[in-house]
């Protein structure tokens, strides 16, 4: 166990090194340094000018010295300081991650169960008047692009109830942090919510509901049922039990890539969480805010994929961590 | 929704079993079907895939024929009516007007008629949804191949690539490439076949991996075919089915992929009409009233993609009845 976490976050922090020297890459091959020097100097600037922005932003050193300064920085738990308002990465991200955090934890919330709970009903009843419009929703709903779902929704349930004069969501971009007001909180992340939510769930709905079917088709589900088992207890502590291994790995995926933002939810409701910041940054070719995006998206990206394996082996007892 | 196109379909590493053939007597007295002829006839008899195929032939159609919107309506693409002379697309305030007989699905923020509007953009969504997915597959198919193949340390190495890639935040990555390439058509597809083709590499793999230790395999390597006839003769028409359902199934995919590029400025910039970038333009002024602006373009995306959704689980249920091959 102990061997498999090792080699599996050194695998991770290799796939985080190659994407940082991937964005160094595509940022010099770009017009990004002198785009940036140019910026900063501003209009009127003399050449020489520009030459001093460079140089202090160590924009005019070779790339390995600047890739270099920015490993030492990070090995001291340091993600640098933007190129516009020398304010450091760390707290831009530490600013903007509570955000993404709230809309991930939610939706994940809202996805799981909305997904599993279709999904067992689908399997259970199946060809019933359920299992078919649950199964036609997650289809719909699977068909609809992040974005489109989210602006319908806007339209339909903040702008339509806003001009009857039924305030029950207020304005997008609005966000209230949790420590100051829950319930404020979380009405105003219902809709984006919902947006990551519906459009997830479909492929939950689907994933369950087919796992379950195989799952009824075996040996054991039989033998537990025809040693006079309830068939509650068959479908949750048997059927449900083993039917969760796939559900978990694209839990873990899923989750996992939505640490480093929910960029186009976030762009829709103007919610400047660290996929906002992700895109603002590279607008603007801010080298250290993107690669510390970069860094922590793939982090997320790693970690869910590490925490979805242990626990395939915690809910499969035959699944053994090597 | 993570934009990994491996979500489409999460697939089980194992191979296609071989349809059962009649052995002996039984086989003078049944009529020899294919398994294609069989998958046809099943795909034929599925009263929703074959609604969803109309679909799509009307949607392709409107694509092709586009211009006769135009001769129709008698409005331009580009076409900007602002007045003073009838029509005028905008109020005096130079808001998009609503939907009316002169204007059917309404105006955008520029004068210009969504309705078509709509039918060039079905043009780009097509195109990409078509183009790109070629590609990922092809370099998919290809990659899986020499992986399952080869073995050892090619396919470690290429399996190294391919988590790379899937661990890859994706859309960071896409908007960056933009300060490289401009964007554009172009870019939208070397985009979606660069980050696509892991999931399909991933699947033709695992299949590889299985069908090369069958017998028929052996028997012609013992005749002395070499790496490229088994790979491309005697493994790649056994991948066929899967391939033609994952297609499928990608496609729609790749349309939402393309039209998320667009709403984010990444795809074909203006005035180019795109279903993504409407939405996109209409987003910052729906607010203010013009919601047909938003809605028409939506409705089109969103019915493309499910009619190409419900087909492909068509084909899918058609080729692989049983549900062995996919969840």
């Amino acid at each position: 166990m102990a061997r498999f976490l090792i080699r599996r976050i050194f695998q991770g922090l290799i796939v985080m090194f190659l994407m940082t020297i991937t964005v160094f890459i595509i940022f010099f091959i770009g017009p990004g340094p002198s785009a940036v020097a140019r910026t900063l100097a501003g209009r009127q600037a003399t050449p020489a000018q520009v030459a001093a922005v460079s140089h202090r932003l160590l924009l005019d050193r070779p790339y390995p010295v600047q890739y270099g300064h920015f490993i030492w920085l990070l090995l001291h738990g340091n993600l640098g300081y933007d190129y516009y308002h020398d304010q450091s990465v760390n707290s831009i991200i530490a600013a903007a991650f509570p955000i993404t955090l709230s809309l991930l934890v939610g939706a994940a919330i809202l996805w799981l169960t909305i997904g599993v709970l279709t999904g067992i009903v689908s399997a259970v009843r199946t060809r019933s008047i359920w299992d078919r419009s649950f199964t036609t929703l997650a289809l719909i709903f699977y068909s609809m692009p992040t974005f489109v779902l989210g602006f319908l929704l806007i339209l339909g349930f903040y702008y339509e109830l806003t001009i009857n004069h039924i305030n029950l969501f207020p304005a997008p971009g609005t966000f209230i942090p949790l420590t100051s007001n829950p319930v404020q909180w979380a009405r105003a992340l219902i809709l984006p919510w919902f947006t990551i939510a519906l459009v997830s769930a479909a492929i939950y709905t689907r994933l369950t509901r087919n796992t379950m079917l195989d799952v009824f088709g075996e040996d054991y589900i039989r033998t537990a049922r025809s040693k006079g088992m309830g068939e509650r207890r068959v479908i949750f502590r048997h059927t449900l039990r083993s039917a969760m291994t796939p559900l978990v790995t694209q839990a873990g995926l899923d989750i996992g890539a939505l640490v480093g933002g929910a960029i186009v939810t976030e762009q829709v409701f103007g919610l400047p969480g660290v996929g906002y910041t992700a895109i603002k940054a590279i607008s603007q070719q801010d080298l250290p805010v993107v690669i510390g995006v970069v860094l922590v998206a793939s982090a997320g990206v790693v970690a869910g994929n590490i925490a979805a394996d242990i626990l395939y082996a915690v809910l499969d007892p035959r699944v053994r961590l090597h | 929704m993570s934009y990994d196109v491996g979500d489409l379909v999460a697939v089980r590493d194992s191979a296609a079993e071989p349809p059962e053939v009649p052995e002996g007597d039984a086989a003078k007295t049944i009529e020899g079907r294919s398994p294609w002829r069989l998958a046809m006839q099943r795909l034929r008899r599925d009263r929703a895939a074959m609604i969803a195929l109309g679909v799509i032939i009307l949607i392709v159609l409107m694509a092709i024929f586009a211009p006769l919107f135009t001769t129709i309506t008698g409005h331009g693409v580009y076409q900007q009516f602002r007045g003073p002379q009838p029509p005028i697309g905008l109020t005096p305030l130079g808001q998009p007007v609503r939907p009316s007989s002169a204007f059917w699905l309404g105006t955008d923020d520029q004068g210009r008629d969504i309705l078509v509007r709509i039918a060039y953009g079905a043009r780009i969504s097509l195109f990409v949804g078509i183009v790109a997915t070629a590609f990922v597959v092809a370099i998919g198919t290809l990659v899986g191949l020499a992986a399952g193949y080869f073995g050892k340390i090619v396919d470690t190495i290429l399996a190294r690539m391919i988590d790379w890639l899937l661990a890859i935040p994706f859309l960071l990555f896409a908007i960056s490439l933009v300060s490289i390439i401009s964007p554009g058509l172009t870019l939208v597809i070397i985009v979606i076949a660069f980050f696509g083709w892991g999931a399909v590499g991933r699947i033709v793999r695992g299949q590889v991996l299985s069908i090369r230790e069958r017998e028929y395999i052996e028997a012609a390597r013992a005749l002395g075919a070499g790496p490229w006839r088994i790979m491309f003769v005697d493994i790649l028409p056994n991948l066929l089915a899967p391939l033609i359902v994952y297609t499928t199934l990608l496609i729609p995919l790749t349309i939402v992929i393309e039209a998320t590029l667009s709403f984010l400025g990444i795809g074909v910039p203006p005035p180019t009409p795109d279903w993504g970038q409407m939405i996109d333009a209409a987003s910052s002024i729906y607010l203010y009233g013009p919601w047909w602006y938003l809605v028409f373009p939506s409705l089109a995306l969103v019915i493309t993609t499910l009619a190409f959704n419900i087909f492909g689980d068509g084909v899918r249920d058609a080729f692989d009845p049983r549900g062995e091959l996919y969840v």
